[in-house]
């Protein structure tokens, strides 16, 4: 039972290395990859149902008991994270038929994305710290061949900055794994928790945790360290731009959510550094999308108020805001990457990005318009999509623990993204039809309906959904329960 | 011992952030490889520099050395040739398409 764990990892994997052999077969690569990820899907959804209903599962990987051996641990919030990021990845598949270039997709497309998904779920799933550096090279190496697949002069540019400040915090990563083995001499997540706990968090393991989460808010792009990400995601392809927005950021958030609320909880400095950090993120993130007139960079400018919510959530740390997080963070992967590929089916409709040069979408292309409206207002947070519930539950907790000011910047910051999106809806979709507008082929908003319909599944479900969400706080509030299924005692 | 390691490290990273903060992107590219360079002697010496027989049971022998720090850094040495490969052809490949290897010239416009 518990070696089904491994296989949402090992197979993208393999089959990924096989469809290398088949690049130029686009057909046969598209099937493959559909009913590899359809696989994917069913075995996650049954590890989160099983999960739900037995406890964690682990799987010692070639019987190496922990905590010698590399574990991989399936607990609430690991397996919760895999399926959205299967069902998305889907979404992102399907829209690729018809928006790749073919040119691009025998270039090993389908590889690259399937190497992603392996690194994406090898770092949910992984126990151990040095084998999420290890996964987070292996995503990052599927995102260096992603982003610059195709090779045009504006991609090679800024893939060149995007390698670099990757490259530079995995080293940042390495060294700070190589100190923290020097202090306890484990990198097992839940024996690194157990020891912490017993030696208590002195000043030079709380320096070791933020030298931690610098490496973490640069993958994740926290506010000071957002900087690399605007430009890098928004030159690449639209579906690529959807899968980054949506997944790779939100491994960075993972990983901060998992090592603060497990390990290093016991030094209060860290959380409320993150509460300002939030702040700041918040408010810069979203007057970066209002600077700008393109429209793909203003979404890629809205993850980054995104992430500060999340980081608020980790910051109050208390039962009810990890809840808030964790539904936010579900929340937020989905309607990223569907605005992602709105915006790219805008961008198509209308022959450029530029805000300024757009109109009269919603007489030519009404379907498409409504979808952009409903993904908007899900992102601003309206009642009663998917966005409201994980704000309302970030923002009351904040009020609960009497952080004031900074609920009131998430009000704030709320309105923003609102005028954000509204800018595209006003520009894009009102006004008078440009000649230019072309027709959408409507298999291109399949996709986009269906990651519409799960965030309002999430959002109007949210009762069905959220005793599940409920849990996996409660697991992550208390690391007892983690080191327990680890180590058994 | 671990104390001269410790400041050779650090020496390896000081050399390698100034080479970062030039502007050509074949000095950046060799800043990282030191970088990671520095990263791996750390390893080694947080994981104790002490002498011992190699991780292998036997009978008779009590005293072995640490085999996590090396595993760790073959690992790690492995990633980081690998990216360093992978930048060296990125940089020619953006040299021969923007026909210029200064950083300061690579910064690119809005709408593009």
């Amino acid at each position: 039972m518990s070696n089904l764990v491994i296989l949402p990892i090992l197979l993208p994997l393999l089959i990924g290395a096989v469809l290398i052999f088949f690049n130029k077969k686009i057909v046969l690569a598209r099937v493959i990859t559909t009913i590899t990820l359809l696989v994917n899907i069913s075995s996650s959804t049954y590890l989160l149902a099983y999960v739900y209903n037995n406890g964690t599962l682990i799987l010692e990987t070639g019987n190496w008991v922990a905590p010698f051996g590399i574990i991989l641990v399936a607990d609430g919030l690991a397996t919760l994270l895999l399926v959205t990021t299967n069902l998305i990845a889907f979404a992102c598949l399907l829209y690729t038929f018809r928006s790749l270039d073919s040119e691009r997709e025998q270039f090993y497309f389908y590889t690259f994305f399937l190497m992603l998904i392996t690194g994406v779920s090898g770092a949910f799933l992984t126990g151990d710290l040095f084998n999420l550096f290890v996964f987070f090279e292996v995503l990052l190496m599927a995102s260096y061949g992603l982003i610059v697949l195709g090779g045009t002069k504006a991609q090679l540019r800024e893939s060149l900055k995007y390698v670099l400040i990757n490259l530079i915090s995995s080293i940042l990563f390495v060294i700070t794994v190589a100190f923290l083995y020097s202090v306890t001499g484990t990198v097992n997540m839940a024996q690194l928790a157990e020891r912490v706990g017993e030696v208590g968090q002195s000043g030079i393991l709380t320096t070791i945790a933020i030298l931690l989460f610098v490496v973490f808010a640069t993958k994740g792009a926290l506010f000071p360290l957002y900087f690399w990400l605007p430009k890098s995601y928004s030159i690449p392809p639209t579906v690529i731009s959807a899968l980054f927005g949506a997944l790779l950021t939100k491994v960075g958030v993972y990983s901060i959510l998992r090592v603060f609320t497990l390990i290093f909880v016991y030094d209060s400095i860290t959380h409320d550094l993150f509460i300002w950090l939030a702040g700041f993120t918040m408010v810069l993130g979203v007057l970066g999308a209002l600077s700008t007139n393109n429209i793909k960079l203003i979404i890629a400018y809205n993850i980054i108020p995104a992430i500060g919510f999340m980081m608020l959530g980790i910051g109050v740390f208390t039962a009810t805001s990890i809840a808030g997080t964790v539904f936010y963070l579900l929340h937020d992967m989905v309607v990223k990457a569907a605005l992602f590929l709105l915006v790219g089916a805008i961008i198509i409709a209308s022959g450029t990005s530029d805000l300024r040069k757009m109109g009269g979408l919603l007489a030519t292309h009404p379907l498409l318009s409504w979808l952009f409206f409903i993904a908007a207002l899900t992102l601003v947070g309206i009642p009663p999509f998917s966005g409201f519930i994980g704000k309302l539950l970030l923002l009351k907790s904040a009020f609960e623990e009497g952080y004031i000011i900074i609920a009131i910047t998430g009000l704030v910051t709320s309105l923003l993204i609102l005028l954000s999106v509204i800018r595209i809806f006003i520009g894009a979709i009102w006004g008078k039809p440009v000649e230019t507008n072309k027709k959408v082929p409507t298999s291109l908003l399949l996709p986009i309906s269906l990651l519409v319909l799960l965030s309002i599944m999430l959002g109007v479900g949210g009762e069905y959904i959220y005793p599940y969400v409920q849990q996996v706080a409660d697991q992550l509030i208390d690391p007892s329960n983690y080191i327990q299924s680890v180590l058994k005692g | 011992m671990e104390i001269f390691m410790s400041i050779v490290s650090g020496c390896l990273v000081a050399a390698g952030v100034y080479l970062l903060l030039q502007r050509q992107i074949l000095k950046i590219i060799i800043g990282t490889a030191i970088l990671s360079h520095a990263a791996h002697l750390l390893i080694l010496t947080m994981g104790k520099l002490d002498r011992g027989a190699p991780p292998i049971i036997k009978d008779g022998i009590t005293k072995y050395a640490d085999p996590l720090p090396q595993a760790l850094i073959l690992t790690s040495i492995v990633i980081s040739f690998g990216v360093t490969s992978y930048l060296l052809v990125l940089a020619y490949r953006t040299y021969n398409e923007n026909r210029t290897d200064n950083m300061e010239q690579l910064r690119g416009t809005d709408n593009e």
